[in-house]
């Protein structure tokens, strides 16, 4: 459980936020929303003017009774956007670093284990100065892990890999918190990384919180996507596997609004799954698509329209059962269709836009 | 040709006795200052900055004589060390360590400091985070990552210290098997009639100990580079 009321004026930047969770948190926004102060806080790197933090029955902050536990006292792990591995240690150096700190009582993660789920057992004589990025990422993941924390803090660990080390580390990140039971604050700018990741989101903007929820709930929501790129607006879509279909190598996916079809395998049946859409691979029909080779057709109403400057509307759409779309539009087609608040739709996806980064298990 | 008196011995053994006494005894002192001055920021920093800069930019001479007004045996601070723990400074081969390490320490703490600055602090966080409190951290991550800065500060402060003449000789004076070094006791031989062998053995003596750090502090400062690339 992580509670966290905290305000800080770092020069210009004001800074105040404050929400609560359960288990994990992912914090999403662009940089400089103030993300990664949170982490900063949390982890006792920084000290806010005013507040409180508690992780599970422990204060860690609470300036108004002056408790201020140090960052070494926290038992907080933090994994950086580039590693940060100490470059003068070995990699089994580096993993044993937090271990040798961690009292013997909380050892409770198994140094053999977090090794060979992050297959970094050929690494362990090297220094970290001859690893690749990936390799990096994960010796300092698992160096976090390995101190056994309460709380594992993710700042952006991803943003310094490529496109096929990012779906291994997550994919391994999603692991590691289901098989060692540490519960992560994921801060990310992606929302393919926040829906696979898919805590609760709270969603930043110069350096409060705009909106919190889950994450489907969140993406096609109005507030998170205004003032977006509508290259970087995506919704997020829950939905359970039926099955695969064989003979075309389709996965279908239901959603009460309708057949999500998804090339490729997804996982096993009856497994839900989120799938994220991004709005320029929307296209909006106001009747059943006939003679198109679209796939995909989820009814809705529309729910929203907001007009951009220059030729550009985002039209969200409210689709039946729940979960809401968004759609990149131009203006005239919004005109040309009628369309308008309230009005019944059919929100459109290619199939092949979809690709397996979008698509994740739908988590705790 | 090169056999060197036995009064030259004494002068040679005296001056690297000093220079590694001062080095080693500036040492610790060196890395807290550097530390303090890369890391901290305290009321004062700027004077205390400058107060270490002192002995480069004054004439050695006013050092010396600062030391001697300090810690002489009629000094206030010289009398009370030398009845109370019986330190006595002044015309001693400590005092000539002594002055020696006060001329050497700025340009250690220039070397050490520029190195500690040089580390990443979120490397320092990183470690603060995995549980280890500042001490820990100082000595696993900062103190070995500023290990070849480290190095190249005592060996500068060491060739300071066995070049130094103006400061020594205005606390120490020039006492043959006491405080007269390498370079007093050049600066002895230059002044009587028919030294000039003896001031030109130590000269080449001077010349082959001075290259020698040299060489050494490159060596240092080469592996140090080959580390840094295999880090990197």
């Amino acid at each position: 459980m992580i509670r966290f009321d905290a305000a800080i004026k770092l020069g210009a930047f004001t800074y105040e936020v404050a929400f609560e969770s359960a288990a994990g948190v992912s914090l999403f926004g662009r940089s400089g929303s103030g993300k990664s102060v949170t982490i900063a806080l949390i982890a006792g790197l920084l000290r806010p003017d005013r507040g409180v933090i508690v992780l599970d029955d422990r204060v860690l902050v609470d300036t108004e009774k002056h408790v201020f536990v140090p960052k070494h006292d926290r038992r907080v792990g933090v994994v950086y956007q580039d590693a940060q591995l100490f470059p003068h240690l070995t990699v089994r150096q580096n993993l044993m670093f937090g271990r040798w700190f961690a009292p013997r009582t909380e050892q409770a993660i198994a140094f053999g284990a977090v090794v060979e789920t992050l297959g970094i057992g050929h690494l362990l004589a090297r220094r970290p100065g001859r690893l690749s990025g990936g390799e990096r990422q994960r010796v300092a993941i698992g160096r976090a892990l390995l101190a056994s924390p309460r709380l594992l803090l993710m700042d952006e660990p991803l943003a310094a890999l490529d496109d096929e080390r990012k779906m291994e580390v997550l994919t391994l990140i999603e692991r590691l918190r289901d098989g060692f039971k540490v519960p992560i604050v994921y801060v990310s700018h992606s929302v393919d990384e926040v829906a696979r990741i898919a805590s609760p989101v709270v969603v930043f903007n110069a350096g409060h919180v705009v909106t919190a929820g889950a994450v489907d709930e969140v993406f096609g929501a109005r507030r998170v996507q205004a003032g977006e790129s509508r290259f970087a607006r995506s919704s997020v879509l829950t939905g359970r596997i039926v099955g695969m279909r064989a003979d075309y190598g389709l996965t279908e996916i239901h959603h009460p609004a309708g057949t999500i079809w998804i090339a490729g395998p997804a996982g096993s049946a009856g497994r839900e799954v989120r799938v994220v859409v991004r709005a320029t691979d929307v296209t909006v029909s106001t009747e059943p698509p006939q003679h198109l080779s679209i796939r995909t057709v989820l009814a809705g109403k529309v729910a929203a329209i907001d007009e951009e400057d220059g030729p550009l509307a985002a039209v969200t759409i409210d689709l039946a059962g729940h979960g809401h779309i968004v759609a990149s539009l131009t203006r005239m087609a919004v005109d040309e269709l009628g369309l308008s608040v309230g009005r019944p739709v059919f929100a459109l996806i290619k199939t092949v836009a979809l690709d397996e980064r979008g698509i994740a298990p739908a988590g705790r | 040709m090169f056999e060197l008196s036995p009064d030259e011995w004494t002068a040679v053994r005296l001056s690297l006795q000093i220079a590694l006494t001062a080095t080693a005894f500036s040492l610790p002192f060196g890395i807290l200052a550097a530390y303090a001055l890369a890391r901290w920021t305290f009321p004062g920093k700027f004077l205390f900055d400058g107060f270490i800069h002192l002995p480069l930019v004054l004439p050695p001479v006013v050092t010396g004589y600062i030391l001697l007004m300090l810690l002489g045996r009629r000094a206030p601070l010289g009398a009370f060390l030398a009845d109370h723990f019986g330190i006595v400074f002044s015309f001693r081969w400590t005092g000539a360590a002594l002055a020696c390490g006060v001329m050497g320490f700025p340009l250690m703490v220039r070397a050490m400091r520029l190195s500690i600055e040089a580390i990443d602090r979120r490397l320092e966080d990183a470690a603060g985070t995995l549980g280890a409190n500042s001490l820990w951290t100082f000595g696993l991550v900062t103190l070995p990552l500023a290990l070849p800065g480290i190095l190249v500060g005592a060996i500068l402060c060491f060739a300071k210290a066995l070049g130094e003449f103006g400061a020594t000789i205005t606390f120490v004076s020039n006492i043959p098997g006491e405080t007269q070094t390498i370079s007093a006791a050049i600066y002895t031989y230059t002044q009587v009639p028919g030294g000039d062998a003896k001031a030109w053995r130590l000269t080449a003596i001077a010349i082959a100990i001075a290259l020698g750090a040299l060489i050494v502090s490159e060596i240092v400062q080469r592996t140090a580079h080959r580390r840094l690339a295999q880090f990197e």
